[in-house]
């Protein structure tokens, strides 16, 4: 494969399609046409947030939802995260599905009382009658220039509180299998949506009935020298990694993740098995982020078949840093490439 | 207060039955806080002071339509939405992962430790509710203390919006845990904020079961009606510690309690029924003797309600994770190493 310019789709291996017939979107279309099709599917489907309505989202991800389904179903919410989850709750004790929106991840953190302490636990403390089978779409993610508080990545954090699904899709085909199946899900699930992909990601999505399955990873690129492990937009950065790391006489495999809970850790074993190098990069910061988790798992089950230390590639743990900063902060194609390079090198 | 509606009226069998489940919830609480003594039970926070404020809320409501979310202080009072409640409020207390399950068809939710947390869930329970035009409103109980809390204000704020069949229950009574109700607030009554959230704010005597019943009554027929949300602030005192790891002679103050001791919401009630013939010393003993047997029953059974270790693991997700299940498996094998029979 080569992609030094353009971005094509990844082949779907584990997704449920129901015809073949597929046209291109970017990942914001993909989710605006999904929000319509479950919409359409499910009338007890509410979206619920800031903006969401006749504006259709600050980045038009609920365009035309609320022409279509009207003010009930499509609910402009006061400027208040931490009752867009709490209420969402109860949306869900009543019967309705909420599909609620956080403007900004970074917002969730005036949410996180609602997130951690009630959503993800309600299924749990009351023995399955008010489970929360919510869906929470937030886009996040740097690199392009936006406010403090607009880019933070986050999933570390997120995936440590048991209860929640954290779903990260890297294309325009995975946003759409994804987000149907996390809306049809009956549990909490946090939808991440990578801000820097959501139009810059292209490719064929299927326009019929389209689920990918949680809990199942994806092979992006094949190689069999070093996979790299990643998820959300650090595959596209992996992806061109690849490209010239294949330029220098390396195979790279990119894997990736679409969901960090439940984990495919069966996929991260055979690919580590079979490629006996791994970098794991992420767009959050080291300290306690997920990729450690993917070491450690790479520790627990592969161990004897690395030929070299798994390397990570992240961001650092300073906080997210202001726009000048911000592009030698975030991993990128030409770090990926050195830690693979020093990876396959090692031995 | 408008004067409550012919239907809304009580009678009698209303009145001893409401005595009964105020004399049974101080019972109950005791019985809790008893068991917190022996080592039986955790952590739990008596009823005492706000019998009136919960059995009164309760009988304006309809437990076939309606739903109550409580703080964590009211479920001894909440039987009249069956005595199922009080079992899994024992069950709470011992600790068992039973006690936050409030089964079919109980409209109550379980108790709720953190606070305020619960006033978002019962504003979207409402919006859900009339959205879907289901019959019913929602009550929920919060004291002095949460409503400092963000959630009070973000959920009163999304209920005076979108004019939802909610009633928000504040029960003031005087003290979150050692802070005093001037160091919560410095409006003139917790009723006052209902005017920021565009909703009607009622402030009534919580020592008087009967005011709280026609105050909840009159928002349960303007929520019924579609006119919204309305606040109600019931003032009463708390009668006894905060908790069981409270020791409120540090900071409440002596005379302001005998005061309040004097207008305990059990013993007023008492009196007023007895003044009305309908009340005597032999249903005295009837009502304590059912609570009585009621508790011994339930503790029993509570305390004889098995449970595994492995029950941790359930109900995580709908379907387990593979980490879940691979995680319960490890305490399996673990327990089966260190030579534990009960997994």
């Amino acid at each position: 494969m080569s992609d030094s310019a353009g971005i094509t789709e990844s082949t779907d291996t584990a997704a449920s399609t129901e015809t073949a017939e597929s046209t291109e979107m970017n990942m914001l279309t993909a989710i605006n046409h999904t929000l319509h099709r479950e919409m359409a599917r499910d009338d007890r489907v509410i979206v619920l947030g800031e903006d969401v309505g006749a504006n259709g989202g600050v980045f038009r991800a609920t365009e035309g939802l609320y022409d279509e389904f009207g003010a009930t179903r499509v609910v402009d919410t006061p400027l208040a995260e931490g009752v867009i989850l709490g209420a969402s709750v109860g949306l869900a004790a009543s019967g309705l599905v909420p599909v609620p929106e956080i403007q900004f991840l970074g917002f969730v953190y005036q949410a996180f009382h609602q997130l951690a302490g009630q959503v993800a636990r309600m299924r749990y403390r009351t023995r399955g009658r008010f489970h929360a089978g919510i869906t929470i779409r937030a886009p996040f993610g740097g690199g392009i220039r936006t406010p403090e508080l607009h880019s933070d990545a986050l999933e570390g954090q997120l995936c440590n509180i048991p209860g929640l699904k954290v779903v990260m899709p890297a294309s325009a085909a995975d946003a759409k299998g994804l987000l149907a199946t996390a809306i049809r899900d009956p549990d909490p699930v946090l939808f991440l949506e990578p801000l820097r992909g959501y139009r810059l990601i292209k490719g064929q999505v299927p326009t019929g009935e389209h689920l990918v399955p949680f809990g199942r990873a994806a092979t992006v690129t094949e190689g069999d020298d070093v996979v790299l492990v990643a998820w959300s937009y650090m595959v596209e950065v992996c992806r061109r990694a690849a490209g010239k790391l294949s330029d220098l006489g390396i195979s790279a495999r990119v894997l990736d993740l679409r969901t960090l809970v439940p984990l495919d850790t069966e996929a991260i074993t055979s690919a580590v098995e079979e490629c006996g190098r791994a970098v794991v990069v992420q767009e959050a910061p080291r300290t306690g982020g997920f990729a450690s988790d993917v070491v450690a798992e790479i520790n627990d089950r592969a161990l004897w078949s690395l030929e070299a230390p798994v390397a990570r590639v992240s961001a650092y743990d300073n906080p997210y840093p202001v726009g000048l900063l911000e592009d030698d902060y975030l991993p990128d194609v030409d770090k990926v490439v050195e830690a693979a390079r020093r990876t396959v090198e090692a031995s | 207060m408008t004067a409550p509606a012919a239907s809304d009226r009580l009678d009698d069998d209303d009145l001893t039955e409401m005595l009964t489940e105020m004399i049974g919830a101080r019972f109950f609480s005791n019985r809790a806080f008893n068991l917190q003594r022996q080592g039986r039970a955790g952590t739990n926070a008596p009823i005492d002071g706000n019998e009136g404020v919960v059995v009164g809320a309760a009988r304006a409501l309809d437990p076939a339509t309606d739903w109550v979310l409580p703080q964590y202080r009211e479920p001894p009072g909440l039987l009249r939405f069956g005595e199922e409640v009080l079992r899994r409020y024992f069950l709470y207390i011992v600790g068992h992962p039973a006690g936050s399950h409030m089964p079919e068809p109980l409209r109550v939710w379980p108790p709720q430790i953190s606070l305020a947390t619960q006033i978002p869930h019962a504003v979207g329970q409402a919006w859900g509710m009339h959205v879907q035009q289901q019959e019913g409103v929602v009550l929920v109980f919060f004291g002095d203390g949460a409503s400092s809390e963000g959630d009070f204000y973000e959920a009163g704020n999304l209920a005076g919006v979108l004019g939802v069949p909610v009633i928000f229950m504040c029960v003031n009574n005087g003290w979150a845990i050692s802070t005093p109700v001037s160091r919560q607030t410095a409006a003139g009554s917790f009723a006052d904020k209902a005017r920021a959230f565009g909703m009607p704010g009622v402030r009534v005597d919580g020592t008087d079961v009967m005011a709280v019943y026609e105050a909840t009554a009159a928002a349960r027929r303007r929520a019924a009606d579609g006119e919204g949300p309305t606040m109600i602030e019931a003032v009463t005192y708390r009668l006894g510690p905060h908790t069981t790891a409270d020791d409120p002679t540090r900071y409440v103050p002596p005379d302001e309690l005998e005061a309040a001791l004097a207008r305990d919401p059990v013993v007023r009630f008492r009196e007023e029924l007895r003044s009305r013939g309908l009340w005597d010393d032999d249903r005295e003993e009837r009502a304590a003797a059912w609570a009585r047997d009621l508790a011994d029953r339930t503790v029993a059974e509570v305390e004889a309600t098995p449970v595994a270790p492995t029950d941790m693991f359930d109900h995580v997700f709908a379907e387990p994770t593979p980490a879940l299940v691979e995680q319960r498996e490890s305490l399996v094998e673990h327990l089966a190493r260190v030579g534990r029979s009960d997994v």
